[in-house]
C-alpha cells in the first residue's frame, strides 16, 4: 500500500488537485452550483430582481404567490422574490466580510501564539478562552447592541464572535507545522520570522482554514440573521433574510409564505456552504490523498 | 531441492493497485519457494513490491485500490487465494504470522501486553483465559522479557522490547511461517543486534520458516538461508545465500552490492547504478531494468526474462549474464 | 592553512527542560575541526548527535560553551551578525520529505536563501544561479519549476544540497544525509557530497548511524553515547582499533553484507539509560562488561591516548591489552 501512494505520481499543482477532487463528490458539486446561483443573483440583482426592493405597492399588499409577484407580497406590497434576490446581496456580504474579519483577526493572533509560544501564546489563547466561553450569539448580541444596529455594526459583530475559532484552529496547525524540518531550513538560512510565519507556514495550514471559513460562512449568515431577526441587524427597508424572517414572523398564521421563502433561502444557502465545506475538507485532507 | 516437500510455493503472482494515475504493476509473475524451517531473505528497494507480496500472502491487500490479479499462493499444498475470508482469519496469526516495521504503532497502547498476547492464543487455540495469560508470560520468558513486566503497558517500553513483545504476539500460536517486514529498520544497531540474535536462537528452538523482508543485505548475511533479489515487483535473482553473496550474478544484484560502502577497505568512489527505479505505473517493456543495465542487448528492451538456473538452485531473471556462462 | 582549526567546539552543553528534569542532550563536549576536513560523528538514536550539529551553528541555543568559528566565538554574536554568519556555515537535512516547503517550486526553493539574503538585484541574475546550482548538484534544468511532490528522495536531498550551496558556505553540516535513502541513491548522494568537497573545499560534519556510510566520507570519527563524546579518531584507526568498549561493541553490531565474516560479536545489555539528570560517572558504566567502581563515581574525560586519538575511558589501554592477552 505505501508502494502504491509513493509510487504514485501527482501531476497537477495544489488548486488543480484539489478542483479535481472535489469533482469527485456530487454533494459538494451541487453546493458549488448553487453557491453559483445564488452569487449571480446577488451580484446582478438590479438587472433580474422584477422590480427595486423597496418598491412599496399598497395596492397589493398581502399577496400570494402568482404570476405577477411569483413569490408573493409583504405587508407594504413589496415583491418578495425581489427583496430575496436583493436580500442574498446583504447576506453574502454579511458571511463573507464577518469571516473575512475573524479569519484576519483570528488567523494572525492564533499564528503569533503558535509561532512563539510560551507567555504570548498563553495570553492570547486564554483571551480566547474567555470569548469562546460567552454563546457566540450572545455576544454578538451584546457587541451589536454596544456598536449600534447597522449593516457595518453587524459585521464586526458577527466576526469578532468568530475571532477565537479561527484562532484556535490557525494556533493548533502552525503548532504542528512549526516542528516541520522546513520551517527550522529556514531559519538557517536567514529568513526572518515574519517570513517564515507568512511564507512557510500559514500557506500550508490553509486547508483546515478554508474549510472553517466555509462553514463559518454559514455560521455567520446564521447568527447575522438572528440579530436581523431581533431588531439589532439591518436597518428596514434593506431586505436582509433574517429581518424579512423577522417582519414576517407577525402574518405567519395568515401568509406563512412571507417567512417561508426567506426561510428556504436561507436554508438553501446554508446547505450548500456545508455541502462545499464538507467536499472541501475531504479534498484538502492529506489522509484521503490516493 | 525440487523433490522437497514446500511451506510456501508462489506462482506467477501478479497483484496491481488501481489508481488515478493508471496501473501500479506492484509485483508482477513473482514466483517464490521456502521449504521447511528455511529462512528467505527478501531483499529490494522502496517501491519493489516487497511488502505487497508480504500483504498478499497474508491476503491482506488492501482492496481497493489493490487487486490480486493471477497466481497462485500455495501454503502447505493449498492455495490461500482460494481459501474464504473465515478460512483466512484462523490462517492469519495462527500458521502464518506478521512483524510489522514499527513496533510502535502495532501494539494497542491501552492493553496491557500480557492480554494482547493472550488475546492471540484465545483467538486461535482452545484455551480459557487463565490458559491464555499463562501462555502470555511463557511467550514473554522466551523473548527475554522478565514475568513481573507482563502488567506493563506498551509505553513503558523502549523500542527494542516492544519489537520483542511483537516477536512474542507472532509466535504466541506456533506458526508455521513467520513474515518480518523490516523488523529491525526502525531500532538502533546495537539494539537490532540484540532482536536479530533473538530471531536466530528463536528459529533454532522452533524451527519456524521465515521470510525476512529487508533492504538491508547485512542483515540478510546474518540471519538467511536463501535469498530472493526483487527488482520492479519480480524476483530477479534467487539462490543459496553463500551463492549469492559470493557470485552475484544479475546485474541488478551487483549494482546493490557495489553501492554499499565497505567498511573494511577505502574505496575513492562508490559505483552506483545510474538512473532511478521505474516509475510502477509504466514499467519499461521486456526487462525492466534494462534502460539501468549495462549488459543490456536489442531483445532486453523486447523479450520478458524468464529465470534460468545458472548453478543447481541458483536463478536469475537475465538471460544476457547466463549465457555469458558465469558460472564459479 | 594557518595552523588555526576552521570550527573550534569548547565545553558545548544543551540541556532540554522536561517535566521530569534537565534532559543532559550535548553535555561538555570539546573538539575542534580543521579547513577542508570531513568530522563523522555517529552514535544511536538520542545520543545528541543532531543536537549538537545544530548547537553549533547556533540553529537551536546552547546551555554553554563556546565555538570558535574562524577565530570568533558565534556563541557571543548578536542575532544580526549571526545572520551574516549564516552565510558561511549551512546544514543539509535528514529528511528531504520534510525538509521542503511543499508549497514552493524546486526553483523557489533554492531561491530561498539567495532573496532572504538579498544576493542579487536582478531576477535573470538570480536564475541564472539557480540555474548554476541545479547544475551543481545533478539536477536537470527542466525540474525547474517542478514541486517537490514530484521527485523522488534522493532529487528532493539534491534540492536540499542546492539551497545550502547557493550562500557558497564554508562549513556544513550534514545531518543524516542519506539516511532516508535507499542504497543505490544512497550512494549516489555520497558521491555528489565527496565531488562537491573536491571541487570547492567544503568543511563537513558528517552526522549519522550508519558507521560505513560515516566511514567512507570521513577523514576523523567521534563517537557520541547519552550525550558524550566517548571517542575521537582517525576513520581508519577507530575501525582497526577502536578502545572505548561502546565503540567495540557497535562496531560489532553491524550486520556485514559477507557471507563467511568472521567476528566476536559483543551484544549489549538493556537499553540507552535516559538521559534526564544522568548520574555521575561514566555515562556507559551500565552497560559496560569491563565496568569498574570507579567508573560508577568517576567521570572519565575525554584523552588522547595516542596522537590523534582520543578516548573516554579510564581503562582505555588497558583494556585491550586485557583483551588480545586473552
Amino acid at each position: 500500500m505505501q508502494t502504491a501512494t509513493t509510487a504514485t505520481k501527482k501531476r497537477r499543482n495544489g488548486v488543480g488537485e484539489v478542483l479535481h477532487r472535489i469533482g469527485k463528490s456530487p454533494m459538494a458539486v451541487a453546493g458549488l452550483v448553487i453557491l453559483a446561483v445564488i452569487f449571480f443573483l446577488a451580484v446582478f440583482a438590479d438587472v433580474i430582481a422584477p422590480v427595486h426592493y423597496a418598491k412599496q405597492n399598497l395596492m397589493h399588499a398581502f399577496e400570494p404567490p402568482s404570476a405577477q409577484f411569483w413569490l408573493g407580497t409583504d405587508e407594504f406590497g413589496r415583491d418578495i422574490l425581489s427583496r430575496i434576490i436583493y436580500g442574498a446581496r446583504i447576506s453574502l456580504m454579511v458571511g463573507f466580510i464577518s469571516v473575512g474579519i475573524a479569519m484576519c483577526v483570528g488567523g494572525v493572533l492564533g499564528a503569533v501564539a503558535g509561532y512563539y509560544g510560551g507567555r504570548t501564546d498563553n495570553l492570547i489563547m486564554r483571551a480566547m478562552d474567555i470569548l469562546l466561553s460567552i454563546p457566540s450569539i450572545l455576544l454578538a448580541i451584546a457587541i451589536a447592541a454596544s456598536l449600534g444596529p447597522g449593516l457595518f455594526n453587524l459585521m464586526i459583530a458577527v466576526g469578532i464572535a468568530a475571532i477565537p475559532q479561527y484562532a484556535r484552529i490557525v494556533r493548533g496547525s502552525v503548532l504542528s507545522i512549526r516542528g516541520q524540518e522546513f520551517v527550522e531550513a529556514a531559519r538557517a538560512v536567514g529568513s526572518s520570522d515574519a517570513r517564515i510565519i507568512f511564507k512557510h507556514i500559514l500557506p500550508n495550514c490553509m486547508a483546515p482554514i478554508i474549510v472553517q471559513g466555509t462553514l463559518g460562512v454559514a455560521t455567520a449568515i446564521l447568527v447575522a440573521a438572528g440579530l436581523s431577526f431581533i431588531g439589532l441587524g439591518t436597518q428596514p427597508p434593506i431586505p436582509e433574510w433574517g429581518a424579512m424572517l423577522s417582519g414576517g414572523r407577525s402574518y405567519i398564521r395568515d401568509y406563512p409564505y412571507m417567512t417561508l421563502f426567506p426561510g428556504i433561502a436561507i436554508m438553501l444557502t446554508i446547505l450548500a456552504l456545508n455541502f462545499v465545506g464538507d467536499g472541501l475538507r475531504d479534498a484538502l485532507d492529506p489522509k484521503l490523498k490516493r | 531441492m525440487a523433490n522437497d516437500r514446500l511451506l510456501l510455493d508462489i506462482r506467477n503472482l501478479s497483484i496491481h493497485y488501481e489508481v488515478e494515475d493508471g496501473t501500479v504493476r506492484a509485483v508482477e509473475g513473482l514466483n517464490l519457494r521456502l521449504g521447511y524451517g528455511e529462512t528467505l531473505g527478501f531483499v529490494g528497494e522502496t517501491g519493489a513490491g516487497k511488502t505487497t507480496t508480504a500483504l498478499g500472502i497474508m491476503r491482506l491487500v488492501p482492496s481497493p485500490p489493490g487487486r490480486v490479479v493471477k497466481g497462485e499462493i500455495l501454503f502447505e499444498g493449498e492455495d490461500l487465494l482460494k481459501k474464504s475470508e473465515a478460512e483466512m482469519r484462523s490462517v492469519r496469526g495462527g500458521k502464518i504470522a506478521m512483524i510489522f516495521q514499527d513496533p510502535m504503532t502495532s501494539l494497542n497502547p491501552v492493553i496491557t501486553v500480557d492480554r494482547q498476547i493472550a488475546e492471540m492464543v484465545a483467538l486461535h487455540q482452545d484455551v480459557n483465559e487463565k490458559e491464555a495469560l499463562e501462555r502470555a508470560v511463557e511467550m514473554l520468558a522466551l523473548v527475554g522479557i522478565r514475568p513481573e513486566r507482563a502488567k506493563d503497558y506498551p509505553h513503558q517500553f523502549s523500542g527494542g522490547m516492544k519489537q520483542r513483545v511483537v516477536i512474542a504476539i507472532a509466535l504466541a500460536c506456533d506458526p508455521a511461517l513467520l513474515i518480518a517486514d523490516e523488523p529491525t529498520t526502525a531500532l538502533d544497531v546495537t539494539i537490532q543486534a540484540q532482536v536479530l540474535e533473538l530471531m536466530k536462537e528463536l528459529k533454532r528452538k522452533l524451527n519456524t520458516s521465515m521470510i525476512m523482508i529487508t533492504h538491508d543485505l547485512g542483515i540478510v548475511a546474518e540471519t538467511c538461508d536463501k535469498v530472493a533479489i526483487m527488482y520492479a515487483g519480480r524476483v530477479v535473482e534467487y539462490a543459496e545465500k553463500r551463492r549469492l553473496f559470493l557470485n552475484p550474478v544479475h546485474p541488478y544484484t551487483q549494482g546493490l552490492f557495489n553501492s554499499l560502502p565497505e567498511l573494511d577497505e577505502e574505496q575513492e568512489e562508490l559505483k552506483t547504478i545510474p538512473g532511478l527505479m521505474p516509475d510502477p505505473t509504466d514499467l519499461p517493456p521486456g526487462c525492466p531494468f534494462h534502460p539501468r543495465c549495462g549488459y543490456a542487448g536489442p531483445q532486453c528492451a523486447t523479450e520478458s526474462p524468464a529465470m534460468v538456473e545458472v548453478e543447481p538452485g541458483h536463478l536469475v531473471a537475465c538471460p544476457v549474464r547466463a549465457r555469458k556462462g558465469d558460472k564459479p | 592553512m594557518n595552523g588555526r582549526p576552521l570550527v573550534d567546539v569548547r565545553h558545548l552543553k544543551k540541556y532540554f527542560k522536561t517535566p521530569k528534569g534537565m534532559l543532559h542532550a550535548v553535555d561538555d563536549v570539546s573538539f575542534s575541526i580543521d579547513r577542508g576536513e570531513t568530522l563523522g560523528l555517529v552514535g544511536e538514536s538520542g545520543c545528541g548527535k543532531s543536537t549538537l550539529g545544530r548547537a553549533m551553528i547556533r540553529l537551536l541555543d546552547a546551555s554553554g560553551g563556546e565555538v570558535w568559528f574562524d577565530g570568533e566565538d558565534i556563541m557571543k554574536y548578536s542575532d544580526a551578525a549571526m545572520k551574516a554568519m549564516r552565510k558561511r556555515v549551512q546544514i543539509v537535512f535528514q529528511d528531504p520529505y520534510s525538509c521542503l516547503n511543499p508549497r514552493l517550486s524546486v526553483a523557489e526553493l533554492i531561491a530561498e536563501p539567495l532573496i532572504v539574503n538579498k544576493i542579487f538585484r536582478t531576477r535573470p541574475e538570480m536564475n541564472a544561479r539557480i540555474k548554476e546550482l541545479m547544475d551543481t548538484v545533478g539536477l536537470a534544468e527542466r525540474l525547474f519549476g517542478v514541486y517537490p511532490h514530484e521527485l523522488d528522495g534522493g532529487r528532493r536531498q539534491r534540492i536540499g544540497i542546492a539551497r545550502s550551496l547557493a550562500l557558497k558556505p564554508e562549513f556544513i553540516v550534514l545531518d543524516e544525509p542519506v539516511s532516508a535513502l535507499d542504497v543505490c541513491i544512497q550512494a549516489q548522494i555520497l558521491n555528489l557530497l565527496n565531488n562537491l568537497k573536491k571541487e570547492f573545499g567544503y568543511t563537513y560534519v558528517f552526522i549519522s548511524h550508519n558507521l560505513s556510510v560515516v566511514k567512507h566520507v570521513s577523514d576523523r570519527i567521534a563517537v557520541m553515547y547519552l550525550g558524550k563524546m566517548v571517542e575521537l579518531a582517525g576513520s581508519r584507526t577507530i575501525f582497526q582499533d577502536p578502545l572505548h568498549p561502546y565503540t567495540q561493541a557497535l562496531l560489532s553490531a553491524i550486520p556485514l553484507p559477507k557471507v563467511d565474516a568472521v567476528r566476536d560479536r559483543i551484544i549489549l545489555e538493556g537499553d540507552v539509560p535516559s538521559p534526564i539528570e544522568p548520574p555521575e560517572g561514566c555515562r556507559f558504566a551500565g552497560r559496560c562488561r569491563h565496568r569498574q567502581e570507579r567508573c560508577r563515581t568517576q567521570t572519565p574525560e575525554l584523552r588522547e591516548i595516542d596522537p590523534g586519538h582520543a578516548v573516554a575511558c579510564h581503562f582505555a589501554r588497558n583494556l585491550v591489552q586485557g583483551e588480545v592477552k586473552k
